[in-house]
């Protein structure tokens, strides 16, 4: 790449000056060079109004067209709960031995979504906005944290859903709901790491974007969505004693159970991993941090042709 | 057209020997293009070529300066590489080879890309110059300056339609209005100038003056050469990627319009006068060197 600051050897031109000489002289800058990251920080930190207007405007833009508007904010989670419950609690029978069934599976079903779909549209965040790339300057990990706090936004009107939802089944409430508060902050800070290392990816080789729902759902599986981990060790066949535990240790794993953990009363300490805050805190600093690292190596060459 | 010598002339954009070079995928110029597509992401830069990556050359080895308060025209054919350089010195397309240094952040004239055919005119207001940069602050003190200056509220309460709703002029304007709102140091703009009717044109060229007055430099490009004649004194002709002539606007739109009168007719090696690219007078008798 050409963004060396340092002047070449001088050449015979028609002045003794070269332009990087000149440059050099009057102070002008290499053009969409990458800043430092602690200028990278300060100029995203600049630009948090526009992250947060242009999440707010995809979400509201998202069901401007339909009769009923901003309802489907709160009708898509639920039908998306519904589906997930005829399925694997009526024809499967999943619920079999999961105490307050439906309030578990919807939780799960909601707090993957906010994962999930932050990551699928973290990988087409650059890819998918080329013209926005093009046209203006900002720094790029706006978009994916723009995106990732649409999903957020997404997430809290599920919530309210959500919380009439375990109301209706005689869950109590508890203090222990405002746990529910920092296990949110982790996980977003986790999407929006891994969203940007995505987003990298993605601009590099768009087709990632057409791997990615296989690669989520598989991981939706193996997360205890549907289903509690639990039930894997009482008695699976066959599988080592190693598996539930590394099941429960995967982010997606952790964030769901900690919010199962805060909201749900019959959800005990006793099913969560052991050290659960510091593994949910761990996997947020490094997907974040190094989410952000990694996005930010790459900065000037999104929205290349 | 005499250079005004009397300020410093102190250079705001420097482009030295940039190549621009855009790379295709999938255009099933390789060999089988699955396999090509396996080669290639596998292979990274080595298979390029063979793996079906078409490089197109945008921009051939261009090298010019500009000095604060020129206003520069960008003239050429289409696909001649205007846009493309432009881009480059605002710095959203990296450089093959060669530097472009600029002064402060150069930005391009336009913000449709940030805007949201769903949400009201408002409320793009607002998101256009917030991704522009502006503050909140900024946006509401201007909000009704913006407004006024579209003309949206001219014919009823438009602006609290969304913007899908609006005729493809009605919208054109209001996306200038929200990007020659913000105050640039280097200004560059696309073929902005062609949009709306004739007096809606008279108040967005007076702006651009306006805005050339504020800002160091500006660039346009065009195919209007009457709009290149009245803003800017200076021409630079891009033809194939390759700056063909650089100098003050009559002189080239001249050469320039002889070659596209010309080219009309089938077949011509070279225009009349095949210039080659001319000695910038500003680099020649840039007053302190050495």
């Amino acid at each position: 790449m050409s963004q060396v600051l340092d002047t070449p050897p001088p050449t015979a031109t028609e002045s003794a000056e070269t332009p990087a000489q000149l440059a050099a002289r009057y102070g002008l800058s290499v053009s969409g060079a990458r800043p430092s990251l602690p200028e990278y920080v300060r100029q995203l930190w600049a630009r948090r109004h526009f992250i947060s207007a242009f999440a707010t405007a995809k979400l509201t833009a998202q069901y401007a067209q339909a009769k009923l508007g901003q309802v489907w904010q709160v009708m898509t989670p639920l039908l998306n709960a519904a589906v997930y419950y005829f399925i694997f609690g009526v024809l499967l029978h999943t619920k079999k031995g999961v105490p307050d069934y439906i309030p578990f599976l919807v939780t799960g079903v909601f707090i993957w979504t906010f994962t999930s779909s932050s990551i699928l549209t973290g990988t087409r965040a650059i890819s998918g906005n080329l013209g926005l790339v093009r046209a203006l300057h900002f720094p790029r990990a706006a978009l994916p944290i723009s995106f990732c706090l649409q999903q957020l936004q997404q997430l809290l009107f599920s919530m309210a859903a959500l919380l009439v939802i375990l109301l209706f089944f005689g869950v109590p409430v508890a203090a222990s709901w405002l746990l529910a508060i920092p296990a949110l902050i982790l996980q977003f800070t986790f999407n929006a790491g891994v969203s940007m290392i995505m987003a990298r990816l993605g601009a590099k080789t768009p087709d990632i974007a057409q791997l990615m729902p296989f690669v989520l759902r598989t991981w939706m599986y193996i997360s205890g969505v549907m289903w509690s981990i639990d039930k894997l060790t009482d008695q699976q066949s066959g599988l080592p004693s190693w598996v539930a535990p590394v099941l429960k240790a995967n982010p997606a794993a952790v964030y769901i159970d900690l919010m199962r953990f805060a909201l749900i009363d019959s959800f005990h300490a006793s099913q969560l991993p052991p050290h659960v805050w510091v593994v949910a805190t761990g996997w947020a600093l490094l997907a974040g941090v190094g989410g952000f690292i990694y996005f930010w190596k790459a900065e000037e060459t999104y929205g290349r042709g | 057209m005499a250079n005004p010598n009397s300020d410093q002339r102190i250079p705001t954009v420097i482009c030295d020997g940039v190549d621009i070079v855009y790379r295709v995928n999938g255009t099933g110029a390789g060999r089988g293009s699955a396999t090509a597509a396996l080669n290639r992401m596998l292979r990274r830069k080595t298979a390029e070529k063979a793996a079906g990556v078409r490089r197109v050359h945008a921009v051939k080895n261009v090298s010019f300066t500009a000095y604060k308060g020129e206003a520069i025209g960008l003239i050429g054919t289409n696909g001649s590489g205007k846009s493309t350089l432009l881009k480059a010195v605002a710095g959203l397309l990296p450089v093959e080879n060669g530097a472009i240094y600029t002064d402060g952040q150069p930005s391009l004239l336009g913000v449709n890309a940030a805007l949201m055919g769903d949400l009201t005119g408002e409320k793009n207001v607002y998101l256009g110059g917030l991704a522009m940069g502006m503050s909140r602050e900024e946006i509401k003190e201007r909000y009704q300056e913006i407004v006024d200056f579209s003309g949206i509220n001219d014919k009823g309460d438009f602006i609290t339609l969304p913007m899908r709703t609006y005729s493809s002029g009605m919208g054109a304007r209001l996306r200038f209005s929200i990007a020659a709102a913000k105050d640039h140091d280097v200004l560059l703009i696309d073929e902005a100038l062609a949009t709306g009717d004739a007096s809606f044109r008279k108040r967005s060229e007076k702006r651009i003056r306006e805005l050339r007055q504020h800002a160091g430099t500006v660039f346009l490009v065009s195919h209007s050469n009457a709009s290149i004649r009245d803003t800017c004194e200076r021409a630079l002709w891009l033809e194939r990627g390759v700056l063909r002539m650089d100098g003050p606007t009559e002189e080239v739109l001249e050469a320039y319009e002889e070659f596209t009168e010309g080219s009309s007719k089938p077949k011509r090696p070279n225009p009349k006068k095949p210039k080659p690219q001319k000695q910038e007078p500003a680099a020649a008798e840039a007053p302190l060197s050495s």
